[in-house]
């Protein structure tokens, strides 16, 4: 045993732990917890928008409030939830996918983390403060720049800093891919986890400084007087859009992106074969990333950009389909002939094909323009986008979690509860939105507080709320089951689904330096090589050394501790002289840091070869 | 695995009940059951990739359940190694192409009539209607006819209608599903498109870009009457003259005169004018709906006069005139019903907006 699990740890001594952190494991973890706070808060503020709409004309809460509901619904699942908890699926997998001892930057890791944290909490202060931000989670100008109070400007700042650590996190990404594989991991012998993240990290390489450049504009027009979108002044708000979709249609890439390589996994694995078409997957998945960039301006068919414009994004964006379809193909063909085990992540797995089948489906229908003429901004939307992400992203949230965990959290999950969390989710999630596409050819708009009595929509929108209910039990289920194990489970055996991948050749206790020694990589799938060739274990790629490991720090948290009392400074401003004091105070403590880090040369530590030796006993 | 069994029937009740829904929605406000030129071009390319997608979702389905029944682990096969294939190249050219093939098929007709929807050379030709979209409310200028309305819009069946729109704040989005798409309203520049009903009757309008509290408030209804009936109303809406129509009743007289106390004529205009800071209050009697989404009665209308803010929340007129008494607001509300300069009303759009 280490010494250090074996000394009793006090609650504080784990604080701390975790505070300074480099260890790309925790901060996976880290990332999944707070990924899942926020998924429950962006759960709750459903459950309540869907309370709302269970009646026609209902008043369970006023207009403005339901405005804050939506905005924060929206903006907290994608920026706080689902890209942070794949981000965390990401930290604590891909390394050892790839036979690495961590990241390349364990330091900036650690960074942006916290800066997705207090963006995150610097968003929902805002609830505290006199009102969330009520323009919609896509801040459509003038509407965001006119909307009263500070709501917005918690917005701009929460996501400027949250952009601005899934930024590091992606780039941090792509140099260890390029970087970091081990002896014999060529670039067409990675998992598709692996590649799946490797091209998630380019596309938000490229989409994020988009967003980060709107909201800079958006900014300066609320905080210090610029007209950017302010057609009066010569502005334009139409620019927002194409900003905004520039980075936002990549992102929702940058959310299916890992979970199909989540899935291309849990389908090798619990079919026993090797995944169908590995080169073609690989290359779907660079052909989906590319045409992503192509494609933003199909959320913007009505603003009226004239008939040349719209047929050409209209056919990108039916291209998509095309290596999409590749990839439900080459799914489909992995399970045939196989020996297939269904448990609870591979039942995810397999519901998320229908599921994610009809997003894309309507996918192509949403395509057609003149269609979108009907579609776009209705519930046919959201209902369309739900598939996508829930049937989608979330799907493979789940079948990640369940498939993963005996590597994250040492304990495999109960199967029974998972299979009860499964359906109730499953049956509840096609209540929800199924209906949702025919309320939208029936006249429904989206982002409606209320509907009206008369026009047909009282039944439709009773289902949806209900299916919500049963959704809202699935992840209770889930939750307990999480917790259940964590106390009640027992610790999980070495490899318990027979896998294939790297990630499983690193023993059950996990430790922190990952390797003792690096593997040799003979080939895609090489603990499954190794197997069938009866070594059991992969065969180390070098002698028994010291390993160089990094220090933590508490300096991330600083620096972020620094930009977040910032950001209070930026928006308050406007209002208050006092508020300069925290704007330069903040700033000053980030930049303390900053400088810290640069001038005081910190070369990390070794494990000498006599500790590792030690331990394994 | 008989609770599941259960939620299974629960489900696919359910889903009987949507399918029925599907099939009706209602009446002009559906997109469903198009009676316009664009409305019916939608239709079709909502149907087109409809059948084509559900072919392919289809076939995933098929296979799908076949692997599962067939590969699906058995009991004396506990260890059984199946084959390692690597790929196919054929069955990978296969259904590369075939979706391409099927994409063709939508992209063709979606461009064709994306280009038609799309053309505006014969707008001088046809009534056109300058559209300006304001937090939460629609005004329309009749070009040329010197005729302005809001909420409710009259226009000619089988004729192509031209609306050239525009915001005064943020971007509003103007869509009548049962006759066409919507468009964007945007506060920088005029965005153009036709309608062309082909039934006559009073069509649901809708606001469906996010543009405040009030948001999903923002209704409007498109009058489609005959061709004949609609000459009469232009007529009619030009004769009216403000200064010389004496109001029906003593109550509805002593109403203006608080009309025009109250500042009430600072944003409500009465008779053809440039004015649109609110409503233009020309024909209110004829309104098939109070602010374009409330019964049209006298207690909700005396409601809306007094306090505003309790039928909409953050719309523009509340708190911008001197209080008014339940009393006052009676007699107000008594002139404006009566404000009806034309004979041609909802009620002769051949179905009428409750049925
Ligand atoms: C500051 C300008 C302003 C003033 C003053 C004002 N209104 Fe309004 N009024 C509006 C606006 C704006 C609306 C549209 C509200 C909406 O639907 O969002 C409106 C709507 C209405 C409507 C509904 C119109 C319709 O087409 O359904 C009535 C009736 C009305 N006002 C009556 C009055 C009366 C009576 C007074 C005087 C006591 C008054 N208004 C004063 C701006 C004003
Ligand atoms: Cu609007």
């Amino acid at each position: 045993m280490s010494t250090l699990t074996a000394q009793k740890t006090s609650f504080a001594a784990v604080l701390w732990d975790y505070l300074t952190t480099v260890d790309h494991k925790k901060i996976g973890k880290l990332y999944l917890y707070g990924g899942a706070f926020f998924f429950l808060l962006g759960g709750l503020e459903a459950v309540i928008i869907r309370i709302q709409l269970i009646k026609p004309e209902n008043d369970f809460i006023s207009a403005g409030l339901y405005n804050e509901m939506i905005t924060m619904h929206g903006t907290t699942m994608i920026f706080f939830a689902a890209t942070p908890l794949l981000l965390g699926l990401m930290n604590a997998i891909m390394p050892l996918q790839i036979g690495a001892r961590d990241v390349a930057f364990p330091f900036v890791n650690a960074l942006g983390f916290w800066l997705f944290l207090f963006g995150g909490i610097m968003l929902n202060v805002s609830w505290l403060t006199g009102g969330a931000p009520d323009a919609g989670w896509t801040a459509y100008a003038p509407l965001s720049t006119t909307s009263p109070g500070h709501g917005v400007d918690y917005y701009v700042l929460g996501l400027q800093l949250s952009g601005a650590g899934t930024l590091m996190g992606g780039i941090n990404f792509l140099v260890t891919i390029v970087n970091m594989r081990a002896p014999g991991m060529t670039f067409m012998r990675m998992p598709l986890f692996t590649w799946t993240t490797f091209i998630t990290s380019v596309l938000i390489l490229f989409a994020f400084p988009a967003l980060t450049v709107g909201l800079f504009l958006l900014m300066f027009d609320r905080m210090f007087g610029s007209a950017f979108f302010d057609t009066a002044l010569g502005g334009n708000s139409i620019i927002w859009q194409h900003l905004f979709w520039i980075f936002g249609h990549p992102e929702v890439y940058v959310l299916i992106l890992p979970v199909f390589g989540v899935f291309s996994e849990i389908f090798a694995t619990f079919s026993k074969k090797r995944l169908f078409g590995y080169t073609a997957m690989v290359f779907a998945t660079i052909l989906i990333g590319f045409l992503g960039f192509m494609v933003w301006a199909h959320h913007m068919f009505t603003v009226g950009m004239g008939p040349v414009t719209n047929s050409i994004f209209a056919i990108a964006t039916m291209a998509i389909a095309v290596p999409t379809g590749i990839k439900i193909f080459n799914w489909l063909l992995t399970l045939w002939g196989g020996n297939i085990t269904i448990n609870s992540a591979m039942l995810w797995a397999l519901a998320f094909i229908p599921s994610f089948t009809i997003g894309g489906m309507t996918g192509v229908m949403v395509a057609s323009s003149v269609a979108d003429y009907q579609y776009h901004d209705t519930y046919f939307v959201v209902a369309h986008f739900h598939y996508v992400i829930v049937g989608g992203v979330v799907f493979g949230i789940l079948a990640a979690c369940h498939y993963w965990w005996p590597i994250m959290f040492k304990r495999v999950l109960n199967e029974k509860l998972g299979k009860w969390a499964f359906w109730n989710f499953f049956i509840g999630f096609h209540m929800t939105f199924f209906i949702q596409h025919f309320l939208g050819l029936m006249g429904m708009p989206r982002r409606y507080w209320v509907f009206l009595e008369n026009q047909g929509l009282d039944l439709g929108n009773l289902i949806s709320s209900v299916g919500a209910l049963f959704m809202s039990i699935g992840v209770i289920i889930f939750l307990y089951n999480a917790i259940y194990c964590w106390f009640k489970g027992d610790p999980a055996p070495q490899d318990p689904w027979d896998a294939r991948t790297l990630e499983w050749a690193v023993d059950k206790s996990v430790p922190y330096y990952n390797f003792k020694q690096l593997p040799l990589v003979r080939g895609l799938d090489p603990l499954w090589i190794e197997k069938m060739e009866g070594n059991g274990k992969m065969t180390p790629a070098e002698p028994v050394g010291d390993i160089h490991m990094p220090h933590g720090s508490i300096l991330p948290f600083l620096m972020t501790v620094g930009f977040f009392i910032a950001s209070f400074g930026f928006i308050y401003q406007t209002v208050n002289d006092i508020a300069y004091i925290f704007l330069f105070g903040g700033m000053g403590l980030a930049l303390g840091c900053m400088l810290v880090r640069s001038l005081k040369d910190d070369h990390g530590y070794h494990i000498t070869k006599e500790e590792l030796e030690k331990e394994a006993d | 695995m008989k609770g599941w069994m259960g939620k299974f029937k629960v489900l696919s009740l359910l889903g009987l009940v949507a399918l029925f829904l599907a099939a009706c929605g209602k009446e002009n406000l559906t997109a469903l059951d198009p009676k316009g030129v664009g409305a019916q071009k939608s239709l079709d390319l909502i149907i087109i990739p409809t059948v084509i997608m559900s072919f392919v979702f289809l076939v995933v389905m098929v296979l799908l359940v076949l692997a599962l029944i067939k590969f699906r682990k058995k009991k004396g096969q506990k260890d059984f190694i199946p084959k390692q294939v690597e790929g196919n190249k054929t069955l990978e050219v296969v259904w590369t192409t075939i979706p391409i093939i099927l994409l063709i098929i939508i992209a063709v007709p979606t461009v064709i009539y994306t280009f038609d929807l799309a053309d505006d050379a014969d707008a001088s030709d046809h009534l056109n209607i300058n559209v300006t979209g304001n937090q939460y409310w629609w005004h329309f200028d009749y070009e040329g006819l010197e005729i302005q309305t809001s909420q409710d819009v009259y226009i000619p069946v089988n004729s192509k209608v031209y609306f050239n729109m525009k915001s005064s704040d943020v971007i509003h989005s103007f869509w009548v599903p049962t006759l066409s798409g919507k468009l964007d309203v945007n506060p920088e520049n005029e965005n153009t498109f036709f309608l062309d009903a082909h039934e006559e009757g009073v069509y649901w309008g809708k606001c469906a870009e996010f543009c405040g509290p009030s948001h999903s408030l923002m209704d409007f209804k498109v009058v489609v009457v005959s061709q004949e009936e609609f000459e009469q109303w232009v007529a009619d809406m030009q004769n009216f003259d403000p200064e010389t129509a004496e109001p029906a009743t003593d109550a509805a007289a002593q109403g203006r005169e608080l009309f025009n106390e109250n500042n009430c004529l600072g944003c409500h205009a009465i008779g053809s004018s440039a004015a649109a800071i609110g409503p233009n209050l020309t024909n209110f009697g004829e309104r098939s709906r109070l602010a374009g989404i409330e019964e049209m009665t006298k207690e909700k209308l005396v409601e809306w006069i007094v306090n505003p803010e309790l039928i909409k929340p953050g719309n523009k007129m509340t708190g911008k005139y001197p209080e008014v008494s339940q009393d006052d607001a009676a007699l107000i509300a008594e002139y404006l019903l009566q404000l009806s300069p034309s004979e041609i009303t909802t009620e002769d759009a051949g179905n009428g907006i409750e049925q």
